[in-house]
Protein backbone atom coordinates (compact mmCIF):
# COMPACT_ATOMS: atom_id res chain seq x y z
CA UNK A 1 0.00 0.00 0.00
CA UNK A 2 1.15 3.51 -0.74
CA UNK A 3 0.07 6.38 1.46
CA UNK A 4 -0.21 9.92 0.14
CA UNK A 5 -0.82 12.76 2.57
CA UNK A 6 -2.11 16.10 1.41
CA UNK A 7 -2.60 19.27 3.44
CA UNK A 8 -4.07 22.67 2.59
CA UNK A 9 -1.28 25.18 2.05
CA UNK A 10 -0.25 26.63 5.40
CA UNK A 11 -0.77 30.22 4.31
CA UNK A 12 -4.38 29.56 3.32
CA UNK A 13 -7.31 29.66 5.67
CA UNK A 14 -8.60 26.17 6.47
CA UNK A 15 -12.23 26.83 7.45
CA UNK A 16 -12.88 23.17 8.36
CA UNK A 17 -9.89 23.13 10.69
CA UNK A 18 -10.96 26.46 12.12
CA UNK A 19 -14.42 25.03 12.90
CA UNK A 20 -12.85 22.10 14.78
CA UNK A 21 -10.54 24.48 16.65
CA UNK A 22 -13.65 26.38 17.77
CA UNK A 23 -15.37 23.15 18.87
CA UNK A 24 -12.33 22.12 20.94
CA UNK A 25 -12.33 25.48 22.67
CA UNK A 26 -16.04 25.17 23.43
CA UNK A 27 -15.39 21.74 24.98
CA UNK A 28 -12.80 23.26 27.26
CA UNK A 29 -9.73 21.87 25.48
CA UNK A 30 -7.85 25.12 25.66
CA UNK A 31 -4.47 23.41 25.18
CA UNK A 32 -4.95 23.36 21.40
CA UNK A 33 -4.48 26.60 19.58
CA UNK A 34 -5.13 25.28 16.10
CA UNK A 35 -6.29 22.35 13.97
CA UNK A 36 -5.66 21.86 10.28
CA UNK A 37 -7.41 19.15 8.30
CA UNK A 38 -5.84 17.34 5.38
CA UNK A 39 -6.36 14.14 3.43
CA UNK A 40 -4.77 10.71 3.48
CA UNK A 41 -4.99 8.51 0.39
CA UNK A 42 -4.24 4.77 0.57
CA UNK A 43 -3.44 3.25 -2.81
CA UNK A 44 -3.32 -0.52 -2.99
CA UNK A 45 -1.53 -2.59 -5.60
CA UNK A 46 -1.19 -6.28 -6.39
CA UNK A 47 2.40 -7.20 -5.67
CA UNK A 48 5.28 -5.21 -4.26
CA UNK A 49 5.55 -1.44 -4.15
CA UNK A 50 8.38 -0.91 -6.58
CA UNK A 51 10.24 2.31 -7.29
CA UNK A 52 8.33 2.51 -10.57
CA UNK A 53 5.03 2.36 -8.68
CA UNK A 54 6.21 5.02 -6.26
CA UNK A 55 7.26 7.22 -9.17
CA UNK A 56 3.83 6.79 -10.71
CA UNK A 57 2.21 7.77 -7.40
CA UNK A 58 4.44 10.84 -7.11
CA UNK A 59 3.18 12.00 -10.49
CA UNK A 60 -0.43 11.23 -9.63
CA UNK A 61 -0.14 13.00 -6.30
CA UNK A 62 0.81 16.28 -7.95
CA UNK A 63 -1.52 15.92 -10.93
CA UNK A 64 -4.70 14.55 -9.46
CA UNK A 65 -4.71 13.71 -5.76
CA UNK A 66 -3.66 17.23 -4.80
CA UNK A 67 -4.27 20.58 -6.44
CA UNK A 68 -0.93 22.23 -5.85
CA UNK A 69 -2.48 25.67 -6.24
CA UNK A 70 -4.24 25.20 -2.90
CA UNK A 71 -2.65 22.09 -1.36
CA UNK A 72 0.75 20.54 -0.66
CA UNK A 73 1.67 16.88 -0.93
CA UNK A 74 3.39 16.46 2.43
CA UNK A 75 4.29 12.75 2.32
CA UNK A 76 4.35 9.73 0.04
CA UNK A 77 5.42 6.40 1.50
CA UNK A 78 4.93 2.68 1.24
CA UNK A 79 3.18 1.12 4.21
CA UNK A 80 2.57 -2.59 4.64
CA UNK A 81 -0.65 -4.18 5.73
CA UNK A 82 -0.10 -6.13 8.97
CA UNK A 83 0.55 -9.48 7.19
CA UNK A 84 3.33 -8.25 4.99
CA UNK A 85 4.54 -5.51 7.23
CA UNK A 86 8.02 -7.05 7.38
CA UNK A 87 8.41 -6.70 3.69
CA UNK A 88 8.15 -2.96 3.92
CA UNK A 89 9.18 -2.54 7.57
CA UNK A 90 6.80 0.39 7.62
CA UNK A 91 9.66 2.44 6.35
CA UNK A 92 8.99 5.63 4.58
CA UNK A 93 10.22 5.07 1.10
CA UNK A 94 10.11 8.34 -0.64
CA UNK A 95 9.04 11.25 1.49
CA UNK A 96 8.58 14.28 -0.64
CA UNK A 97 8.89 17.92 0.27
CA UNK B 1 -28.26 29.98 -38.72
CA UNK B 2 -28.50 30.24 -34.95
CA UNK B 3 -25.36 29.73 -32.92
CA UNK B 4 -25.19 26.33 -31.25
CA UNK B 5 -24.14 26.40 -27.61
CA UNK B 6 -23.45 23.14 -25.79
CA UNK B 7 -24.00 22.49 -22.09
CA UNK B 8 -22.08 19.59 -20.54
CA UNK B 9 -23.85 17.33 -18.06
CA UNK B 10 -21.58 15.57 -15.58
CA UNK B 11 -22.87 13.09 -12.99
CA UNK B 12 -24.06 15.48 -10.29
CA UNK B 13 -24.60 18.55 -12.48
CA UNK B 14 -27.69 20.43 -11.30
CA UNK B 15 -28.03 23.57 -13.38
CA UNK B 16 -27.51 22.08 -16.82
CA UNK B 17 -31.21 22.40 -17.69
CA UNK B 18 -31.27 26.02 -16.55
CA UNK B 19 -28.20 26.74 -18.67
CA UNK B 20 -29.80 25.10 -21.72
CA UNK B 21 -32.91 27.20 -21.12
CA UNK B 22 -30.83 30.38 -20.82
CA UNK B 23 -29.14 29.55 -24.13
CA UNK B 24 -32.54 29.11 -25.80
CA UNK B 25 -33.97 32.34 -24.34
CA UNK B 26 -30.85 34.19 -25.52
CA UNK B 27 -31.60 33.05 -29.07
CA UNK B 28 -29.11 30.26 -29.63
CA UNK B 29 -29.72 26.58 -30.17
CA UNK B 30 -29.02 24.64 -26.95
CA UNK B 31 -27.15 21.34 -27.35
CA UNK B 32 -26.90 18.79 -24.53
CA UNK B 33 -23.43 17.31 -24.19
CA UNK B 34 -22.60 14.30 -22.02
CA UNK B 35 -19.43 13.96 -19.94
CA UNK B 36 -18.45 10.71 -21.67
CA UNK B 37 -18.92 12.11 -25.19
CA UNK B 38 -15.87 12.07 -27.42
CA UNK B 39 -16.84 15.09 -29.54
CA UNK B 40 -18.52 18.45 -29.10
CA UNK B 41 -21.16 17.81 -31.78
CA UNK B 42 -20.02 20.85 -33.71
CA UNK B 43 -21.12 23.41 -31.13
CA UNK B 44 -19.81 26.98 -31.33
CA UNK B 45 -19.48 27.52 -27.57
CA UNK B 46 -19.63 25.47 -24.38
CA UNK B 47 -21.11 26.08 -20.93
CA UNK B 48 -19.95 24.03 -17.94
CA UNK B 49 -22.90 24.26 -15.55
CA UNK B 50 -23.29 24.45 -11.79
CA UNK B 51 -23.95 21.59 -9.43
CA UNK B 52 -21.92 19.07 -7.49
CA UNK B 53 -20.22 16.92 -10.10
CA UNK B 54 -19.10 13.62 -8.61
CA UNK B 55 -20.44 14.75 -5.25
CA UNK B 56 -17.55 17.23 -4.93
CA UNK B 57 -15.39 14.20 -4.07
CA UNK B 58 -11.62 14.72 -4.02
CA UNK B 59 -12.04 18.47 -4.68
CA UNK B 60 -14.88 20.40 -6.30
CA UNK B 61 -14.58 19.91 -10.07
CA UNK B 62 -11.46 17.75 -9.84
CA UNK B 63 -12.94 14.53 -11.19
CA UNK B 64 -15.10 16.28 -13.79
CA UNK B 65 -11.92 17.95 -15.06
CA UNK B 66 -10.72 14.45 -16.01
CA UNK B 67 -13.94 13.56 -17.89
CA UNK B 68 -13.52 12.41 -21.48
CA UNK B 69 -15.31 15.40 -22.99
CA UNK B 70 -12.99 17.80 -21.15
CA UNK B 71 -10.17 16.82 -23.51
CA UNK B 72 -12.27 18.26 -26.34
CA UNK B 73 -13.35 21.30 -24.31
CA UNK B 74 -9.74 22.08 -23.36
CA UNK B 75 -8.45 21.84 -26.91
CA UNK B 76 -11.40 23.89 -28.25
CA UNK B 77 -10.78 26.51 -25.56
CA UNK B 78 -7.12 26.73 -26.57
CA UNK B 79 -8.31 27.24 -30.15
CA UNK B 80 -10.47 30.18 -29.06
CA UNK B 81 -13.94 28.71 -28.58
CA UNK B 82 -16.01 30.63 -26.00
CA UNK B 83 -16.25 28.56 -22.80
CA UNK B 84 -18.21 29.64 -19.72
CA UNK B 85 -17.91 27.89 -16.36
CA UNK B 86 -20.60 28.69 -13.81
CA UNK B 87 -20.05 27.81 -10.13
CA UNK B 88 -19.07 24.11 -10.27
CA UNK B 89 -18.19 24.79 -13.91
CA UNK B 90 -15.75 27.50 -12.72
CA UNK B 91 -14.25 24.92 -10.36
CA UNK B 92 -13.89 22.53 -13.30
CA UNK B 93 -12.11 25.26 -15.29
CA UNK B 94 -9.53 25.89 -12.55
CA UNK B 95 -9.03 22.15 -12.03
CA UNK B 96 -8.50 21.86 -15.81
CA UNK B 97 -5.94 24.69 -15.63
CA UNK B 98 -7.88 26.66 -18.24
CA UNK B 99 -8.09 29.38 -15.58
CA UNK B 100 -5.57 30.08 -12.80
CA UNK B 101 -6.08 29.91 -9.05
CA UNK B 102 -8.40 27.77 -6.98
CA UNK B 103 -11.69 27.79 -5.12
CA UNK B 104 -11.80 26.83 -1.47
CA UNK B 105 -14.42 26.55 1.26
CA UNK B 106 -16.10 29.85 2.11
CA UNK B 107 -14.13 31.63 4.82
CA UNK B 108 -17.15 31.73 7.17
CA UNK B 109 -17.62 27.96 6.77
CA UNK B 110 -21.25 28.11 5.66
CA UNK B 111 -23.07 27.57 2.41
CA UNK B 112 -24.27 30.90 1.08
CA UNK B 113 -27.37 31.53 -1.03
CA UNK B 114 -28.24 35.11 -1.92
CA UNK B 115 -29.01 37.54 -4.69
CA UNK B 116 -25.56 39.04 -5.24
CA UNK B 117 -24.65 42.39 -6.77
CA UNK B 118 -21.70 42.19 -9.17
CA UNK B 119 -19.65 44.71 -11.09
CA UNK B 120 -18.53 43.90 -14.63
CA UNK B 121 -14.84 44.84 -14.60
CA UNK B 122 -14.00 43.59 -18.07
CA UNK B 123 -16.61 44.09 -20.79
CA UNK B 124 -14.51 42.81 -23.66
CA UNK B 125 -14.60 39.04 -23.08
CA UNK B 126 -16.62 36.66 -25.24
CA UNK B 127 -19.17 36.46 -22.41
CA UNK B 128 -19.38 40.13 -21.32
CA UNK B 129 -19.23 42.23 -24.49
CA UNK B 130 -22.92 43.13 -24.03
CA UNK B 131 -22.18 44.99 -20.79
CA UNK B 132 -20.53 48.35 -20.23
CA UNK B 133 -17.35 48.27 -18.14
CA UNK B 134 -18.26 49.16 -14.56
CA UNK B 135 -21.90 48.20 -15.01
CA UNK B 136 -23.50 46.41 -12.06
CA UNK B 137 -26.11 43.67 -12.02
CA UNK B 138 -27.59 41.09 -9.68
CA UNK B 139 -27.36 37.31 -10.02
CA UNK B 140 -28.15 34.46 -7.63
CA UNK B 141 -25.14 33.05 -5.81
CA UNK B 142 -25.17 29.68 -4.07
CA UNK B 143 -22.00 27.93 -3.02
CA UNK B 144 -20.12 26.35 -0.17
CA UNK B 145 -16.69 26.44 -1.76
CA UNK B 146 -16.56 29.69 -3.66
CA UNK B 147 -13.61 31.43 -2.07
CA UNK B 148 -11.31 32.42 -4.92
CA UNK B 149 -7.63 32.20 -4.07
CA UNK B 150 -4.41 32.46 -6.04
CA UNK B 151 -0.78 33.27 -5.44
CA UNK B 152 0.14 36.95 -5.05
CA UNK B 153 1.84 36.76 -8.43
CA UNK B 154 -1.29 35.39 -10.13
CA UNK B 155 -3.52 38.00 -8.47
CA UNK B 156 -1.14 40.73 -9.62
CA UNK B 157 -1.21 39.31 -13.15
CA UNK B 158 -5.02 39.04 -13.22
CA UNK B 159 -5.48 42.58 -11.90
CA UNK B 160 -2.73 44.02 -14.11
CA UNK B 161 -4.10 42.45 -17.29
CA UNK B 162 -7.74 43.29 -16.58
CA UNK B 163 -8.61 39.62 -16.28
CA UNK B 164 -10.87 40.05 -13.27
CA UNK B 165 -14.21 39.98 -15.10
CA UNK B 166 -16.67 40.20 -12.20
CA UNK B 167 -16.23 41.58 -8.70
CA UNK B 168 -18.57 41.25 -5.72
CA UNK B 169 -20.18 44.56 -4.71
CA UNK B 170 -21.46 45.48 -1.20
CA UNK B 171 -20.75 42.04 0.28
CA UNK B 172 -17.92 39.58 -0.25
CA UNK B 173 -19.98 36.43 0.28
CA UNK B 174 -17.22 33.81 0.50
CA UNK B 175 -13.89 35.41 1.34
CA UNK B 176 -12.65 35.59 -2.26
CA UNK B 177 -9.36 37.47 -2.65
CA UNK B 178 -9.85 41.01 -4.00
CA UNK B 179 -13.64 40.37 -4.04
CA UNK B 180 -13.11 38.34 -7.22
CA UNK B 181 -16.32 36.72 -8.51
CA UNK B 182 -15.11 35.75 -11.97
CA UNK B 183 -12.00 35.77 -14.16
CA UNK B 184 -10.96 35.15 -17.75
CA UNK B 185 -7.96 33.75 -19.60
CA UNK B 186 -5.55 35.99 -21.49
CA UNK B 187 -7.49 35.60 -24.73
CA UNK B 188 -10.86 36.44 -23.16
CA UNK B 189 -12.73 33.42 -24.54
CA UNK B 190 -12.77 31.38 -21.31
CA UNK B 191 -14.68 32.90 -18.38
CA UNK B 192 -15.49 31.38 -15.01
CA UNK B 193 -17.65 32.85 -12.27
CA UNK B 194 -19.27 31.65 -9.05
CA UNK B 195 -22.64 33.50 -9.37
CA UNK B 196 -25.35 32.05 -11.62
CA UNK B 197 -26.27 34.20 -14.64
CA UNK B 198 -28.43 31.35 -16.00
CA UNK B 199 -30.81 31.90 -13.06
CA UNK B 200 -31.31 35.54 -14.08
CA UNK B 201 -32.76 35.30 -17.58
CA UNK B 202 -36.55 35.44 -17.32
CA UNK B 203 -38.93 37.81 -15.48
CA UNK B 204 -40.65 36.06 -12.58
CA UNK B 205 -37.79 33.61 -12.05
CA UNK B 206 -34.77 35.85 -11.53
CA UNK B 207 -33.19 37.49 -8.49
CA UNK B 208 -35.02 40.15 -6.50
CA UNK B 209 -34.35 43.72 -7.57
CA UNK B 210 -35.31 46.86 -5.63
CA UNK B 211 -37.93 47.57 -8.32
CA UNK B 212 -39.67 44.19 -8.20
CA UNK B 213 -39.28 40.69 -6.82
CA UNK B 214 -37.69 38.04 -9.04
CA UNK B 215 -37.34 40.48 -11.91
CA UNK B 216 -33.57 40.29 -12.53
CA UNK B 217 -32.76 39.21 -16.08
CA UNK B 218 -29.30 40.69 -16.62
CA UNK B 219 -27.65 37.26 -16.57
CA UNK B 220 -29.05 36.76 -20.03
CA UNK B 221 -26.49 39.18 -21.39
CA UNK B 222 -23.64 36.72 -20.82
CA UNK B 223 -25.32 34.39 -23.28
CA UNK B 224 -26.26 37.11 -25.80
CA UNK B 225 -22.67 38.36 -25.52
CA UNK B 226 -21.38 34.94 -26.58
CA UNK B 227 -23.76 34.90 -29.55
CA UNK B 228 -22.51 38.35 -30.56
CA UNK B 229 -18.90 37.21 -30.16
CA UNK B 230 -19.56 34.23 -32.43
CA UNK B 231 -21.19 36.40 -35.09
CA UNK B 232 -18.27 38.83 -35.08
CA UNK B 233 -15.69 36.14 -35.79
Amino acid sequence: MIVVEVMPKPELLDPAGKAVTGALARLGHTTFTGVRIGKRFELTVDGPVTDAVLDEVRGLAEDLLANTVIEDVVAIYAAGAEDDFDEFSGVTAGETH
Amino acid sequence: MAARIGVVTFPGSLDDRDALRAVRIAGAEPVSLWHADTDLQGVDAVVLPGGFSYGDYLRCGAIAAQARIMREVISAAHAGMPVLGICNGFQVLVESHLLPGGLIRNDHGSFVCRDQRLRVENASTAWTNGFAAGEEFVAPLKNGEGGYIASEETIRELEGEGRVVFRYVDVNPNGSMNDIAGITNARGNVVGLMPHPEHAVEPGFGPDLPSAMRSGVDGLRLFTSAIAALLSV
